[in-house]
């Protein structure tokens, strides 16, 4: 999947060349009239799906970060909020951070209203992406499913499905023979250490294309006029009088109005650039795919025993994720403890795939926090924003986190839903606890 | 997997080290007057750096703990020091 980036980028290099000979004919809009159009001439009137501009001297809002987060936010600002004049700059290539890496779980089946307040609006955003963006996110409403193995889990099981449906969300528990109808590949059998004796289901969970959402949103925000500048990092910020009038950059100096960091497992070192510290730690999440196999798993399903989850991709593969790395890293690959961790994991769950060979193995750094909760607001700097601490679950979030972080930069102040993430909570004590409450990493 | 020194035991493997969090960090003291903000400082604000990281970890089977440095990024350890204070 990164390797599809990377030659996408390729083709946005190489475009500017072909653009002005095609540019009458040029197919801007996805939709299965120009793909059969474009089938009858070769397809050579693709146009890219974004322009590779150079940055400009000023803008009114710059986003560090173009991963999911930032691409959402610089569309949201020039859709809903009326600002255009708007830059994503991104280090490396366009979702190459933890948004191409993730194992693409999307769910709204937190414990805290505050939390599903924001993940559900999430998913609701997700239902209609593709239409919105034109751009097709494969998001797959295959269901997720936490497995419960004993009768201490299933008490706790109804404790957070009682909790769920008081908040609106379509959770419930579904029994071993219905675990078993919709995903026959786990372990039932009868010397399972971790046997299985139903599930906390949530249907309208599911997957997406995690590419395709980095790309969807920044071809639909490149229309509306913001600049996406890749290979542009950000190494320091500019301050005038004590506040933020803008971005240090290897492209040079950029001045905005407003700043906002969306750099997920790179969030403490942007703060270190605004001179704060913040309550977040970095740690490497991995994750695996196998070779491609025949359909086998229509749904996702955790084992929060052995701490790993799986599902499959539309290729074949199968996906598989797990617990964080025990250490603080900002190492961004693959190491053996938490593979053999998370592998182990696996074949206790579903023994069926002990033969199957992995074809990757691959890290993305996280920015966890102590509740396991986004940290979103105003920072000690004036002028600079944070969007981040979304940690190991945050590609759900993005249509979400998108939204509101684009109320913050447009209006100085937040949206309801990012209020209660505000950093401020760790200094009066009102943490939104998932971790301790909902007790899932992802 | 990466070896670890431990100043007791030596090398071992990594799976018998556990982090206990950054060095340097000195709890307030409770009987005396403290701000929210300096609590909030001490149980939740973290250096994270990218690059070299001063540790305290702990061997656990000879349950050491002590003063790791290490380079988050490479993963290198670049040295240890001991916790416990020598008595004489
Ligand atoms: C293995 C794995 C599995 C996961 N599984 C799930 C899951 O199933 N469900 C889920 O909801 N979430 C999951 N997550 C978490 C999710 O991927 C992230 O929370 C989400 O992608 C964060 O989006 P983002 O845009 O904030 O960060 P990113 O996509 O990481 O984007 C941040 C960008 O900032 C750039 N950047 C950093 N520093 C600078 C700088 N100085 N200048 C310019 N650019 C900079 C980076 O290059 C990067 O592209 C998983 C993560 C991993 C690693
Ligand atoms: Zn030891």
């Amino acid at each position: 999947m990164l390797l599809g980036s990377v030659v996408y980028i390729t083709y946005l290099d190489a475009s500017p060349l072909i653009v002005p000979h095609w540019q009458d004919h040029m197919t801007n809009k996805y939709s299965a009239f120009s793909l059969f159009r474009e089938s009858l001439r070769g397809h050579k009137g693709w146009q890219p799906a974004w322009r590779s501009p150079k940055p400009q001297a000023e803008y009114d809002v710059v986003i560090i970060g173009g991963g999911g987060q930032g691409l959402a936010t610089a569309y949201y600002l020039a859709k809903n909020n009326g600002i255009k004049r708007v830059a994503v700059l991104e280090k490396g290539w366009l979702g190459g951070g933890n948004t191409g890496r993730n194992t693409t779980t999307i769910r709204s089946n937190y414990f805290h209203p505050e939390s599903v307040a924001l993940y559900e609006f999430s998913l609701n955003l997700y239902e209609n992406l593709s239409r919105e963006l034109n751009y097709n996110v494969m998001f797959s409403q295959r269901g997720l499913m936490t497995l419960i193995h004993s009768e201490p889990d299933l008490e706790m099981a109804n404790r957070t499905v009682n909790a769920m449906q008081l908040n609106g969300i379509d959770a419930t528990i579904i029994s071993r023979a219905e675990v078993q109808k919709r995903a026959p590949v786990l372990n039932f059998r009868d010397d399972a250490r971790y046997p299985i004796h139903g599930a906390v289901w949530q249907g309208r969970a599911g997957t997406a294309r995690h590419d395709a959402v980095a790309w969807g949103y920044a071809r639909a925000a490149d229309r509306l006029g913001v600049d996406i500048i890749q290979n542009c990092e950000v190494t320091g910020l500019l301050t005038e009088g004590g506040i933020c009038k803008g971005v240090e950059t290897n492209q040079g100096t950029i001045r905005a109005a407003r700043v906002g960091s969306a750099v997920a497992g790179n969030s403490s070192v942007v703060a270190d650039m605004a001179g704060y510290k913040l309550p977040i730690q970095s740690y490497a999440l991995q994750a695996f795919v196998s070779e491609p196999l025949k359909p086998i798993m229509n749904t996702v399903a955790l084992s929060p025993a052995t701490g790993t989850y799986f599902c499959q991709s539309d290729k074949g593969g199968v996906v598989i994720g797990g617990a964080l790395d025990r250490v603080p890293s900002y190492g961004q690959r693959g190491n053996l403890p938490m593979q053999e961790d998370v592998l182990s994991g696996l074949l206790e769950m579903a023994p069926a795939l002990a033969n199957v060979k992995l074809l990757r193995h691959w890290a993305g750094i996280v920015d966890v926090t102590p509740d396991s909760s986004p940290v979103i607001g105003p920072t000690p700097l004036p002028g600079f924003f944070l969007n981040g601490g979304w940690g190991t679950g945050g590609f759900k979030a993005i249509p979400a986190g998108g939204t509101i972080f684009a109320h913050l930069l447009a209006t100085g102040t937040h949206h309801e839903i990012s209020q209660p993430f505000d950093p401020s909570r760790f200094t009066s004590g009102r943490l939104v606890d998932e971790g301790a409450a909902s007790g899932i990493a992802h | 997997m990466q070896r670890f020194p431990c100043p007791f035991c030596g090398p071992r493997d990594e799976r018998e080290f556990h982090f206990a969090g950054e060095a340097g960090k000195i709890r307030p003291t409770p009987s005396a007057a403290q701000s929210d903000t300096d609590w909030a400082t001490y149980l939740y604000e973290a250096q994270n750096p990218r690059g070299p990281s001063r540790e305290i970890w702990v061997h656990t089977p000879c349950q050491e703990y002590f003063i790791m440095t290490r380079d988050t990024v490479s993963m290198e350890v670049l040295g240890t020091e001991q916790l416990r204070k020598e008595t004489l």
